[in-house]
């Protein structure tokens, strides 16, 4: 098995989940890295604390797409409390410390192996963070 | 096999290395690095100011680098002014020159194939003078419009600046024509030959540039090093870049006189060593010679064109008939990061990116793009070592 594309990753990465348009997102955040061109942005529903929906749209390699693809199907119902916890879990397995209870999003372990790829991984991750930063976009309405 | 392969040390290290990033920047080759060495170890003081001997056997060693860069472009020495690179030689002609004339609403002519490098210095001068940025498209085989070059110019024409070889194509423009053109409009023009200097013969006295300019780092030569070459009539006219020691005849706190010719545009400590690396890694092509570096890399790029095509859905962008060892690709579905990282597993190095050239590739509605460049040092091995793993990209992604 190959360490970095995994069956799992190619298979979100070529067809990612939770992937289009939110109209009625409450937080949006664009993820973009110039020197690649890796790009998304990031749509979040939280309501009442609750990251009820999410979607994303964007390019970029497959390591970027099913990064978010992964973390887009595991962030729906967490907490917002939950979601930044989650955060830190996955950016120690990025960092290349074992963490377990991930689930599926484990299958991203192999990329703290090629330093030059993990930023493609975090992409979706740090919008995540910089989406729950601001304040809820259907209150400012 | 390249009988020259061997003249690169990298390999001792990396033996299976397949090595196709040489319009990045070339790996090295041993002369050069013992060329270097050598001045810092047996013949190093600073140029143009010590009495004593050290220096100036650094400052001939430092001057005769000048004339053999010159000889080997077939250019006067007092014309080669040393750079950093082709970047700075850009800046410096944007700066020292062209901003001295260009007024509002007046033209600079580029092209969709320039690397940012001649892109952007350009840019910002024309914003800064409220003057217009004028690009000349490419058709889809990476072919210039040199029609619509022709017509491009009007009397509001101030500028040229195009690239002598395409980095992410290959093409090789026709730059005796396009310079003629450029001065039958009595228009000065900067030709960009970082992609030229290592791969085709480079004649600047029969090209006739007012600008031309390359850097030694593709040339398998040092980094941080490079060259202008700037027409006697511009030189005396123009500017100093930066200022500082080594390019005035005199200072007071009243009155500056700066130096004529290269070393006005020389500020500071040059790049000493490096400049003897440059001049070495000249001698170097010059012993093996243009003829057989062309026919080898023609060679290999038929090969790899032929190969290329037993792999599965890829597209190849960039197929103009006079072209060097260049080829950029698209590989359906995948996208070219995951291609240089499984290409990296089997100790294969191609680029993936936008190649430091977007207009070029979003042209081609692509976000990014893998090339596979050729150097001397390359072999058929390479290439079957490449294809080999191109293969396995298209079999995982097809799993």
């Amino acid at each position: 098995m190959h360490d970095l594309y995994q069956e799992l990753i190619i298979d979100h990465g070529t067809h990612p989940r939770r992937f289009g348009p939110l109209p009625e997102h409450t937080h949006h955040e664009r993820g973009h890295n110039p020197l690649c061109g890796d790009d998304l942005t990031l749509y979040l529903k939280v309501e009442d604390g609750v990251i009820e929906k999410v979607r994303f749209e964007g390019s970029g390699c497959a390591i970027s797409m099913a990064s978010a693809s992964l973390m887009a199907e595991r962030l729906e119902g967490l907490s917002v409390d939950e979601a930044k916890k989650l955060f830190e879990k996955v950016h120690s397995l990025l960092s290349g410390t074992p963490v377990e209870g991930l689930g599926k999003i484990e299958a991203l372990s192999g990329v703290c192996k090629y330093p030059m790829r993990v930023k493609c991984a975090t992409l979706s991750w740090h919008a995540l963070m910089g989406a729950l930063e601001q304040s809820s976009e259907a209150t400012e309405k | 096999m390249s009988k020259y392969r061997k003249d690169f040390p990298c390999y001792e290290h990396y033996p299976n290395l397949a090595y196709l990033d040489s319009a990045a920047s070339s790996q090295k080759v041993a002369c050069v690095l013992e060329a270097m060495t050598k001045t810092y170890t047996e013949r190093y003081a600073n140029v143009h100011r010590g009495i004593y001997h050290l220096s100036d056997i650094a400052t001939g060693d430092f001057e005769a680098a000048r004339v053999t860069v010159g000889k080997y472009f077939n250019a006067n020495p007092d014309q080669i002014i040393f750079v950093r690179g082709a970047t700075e030689a850009i800046n410096l002609v944007a700066t020292s020159f062209t901003q001295e004339f260009l007024q509002e609403g007046d033209e600079v002519i580029i092209s969709r194939m320039e690397h940012h490098a001649n892109i952007v210095p350009w840019y910002r001068l024309c914003h800064e003078k409220k003057a217009k940025l004028v690009v000349i498209e490419c058709d889809a085989k990476g072919v210039l419009d040199m029609d619509a070059y022709r017509n491009a110019f009007n009397p509001k024409t101030k500028m040229v600046a195009l690239t002598h070889i395409s980095n992410v194509l290959g093409t090789i423009n026709p730059a005796k024509e396009m310079i003629a053109i450029a001065k039958s409009h009595q228009v000065p023009i900067l030709i960009d030959g970082a992609q030229a200097a290592a791969h085709i013969p480079v004649d600047i006295s029969d090209l006739d540039p007012d600008f031309y300019t390359a850097s030694a780092h593709k040339m398998y030569g040092p980094t941080g090093v490079g060259f202008l070459y700037v027409k006697k009539e511009h030189l005396k006219g123009m500017s100093p870049y930066q200022s500082g020691g080594n390019m005035i005849a005199s200072v007071s706190f009243d009155d500056i006189t700066y130096l004529e010719g290269p070393m006005r545009f020389e500020a500071g400590t040059p790049h000493i060593a490096g400049s003897i690396g440059f001049a070495r890694a000249c001698e170097y092509m010059m012993d093996v010679g243009m003829s057989y570096i062309q026919s080898h890399e023609q060679a290999l790029l038929m090969y790899l064109q032929e190969q290329i095509e037993t792999v599965d859905g890829l597209e190849v962008f960039g197929q103009a008939p006079n072209k060097i060892g260049i080829v950029s690709f698209a590989m359906k579905g995948v996208h070219p990061h995951d291609i240089a990282s499984i290409l990296d597993e089997d100790e294969v190095a191609v680029r993936a990116g936008h190649h430091c050239a977007m207009p070029l590739v979003k042209s081609m509605n692509q976000p990014a793009l893998t090339r596979i460049s050729l150097g001397l040092n390359n072999n058929e091995r390479d290439i079957d070592q490449c294809i080999k793993s191109l293969k396995k990209v298209r079999e995982i992604f097809s799993a």
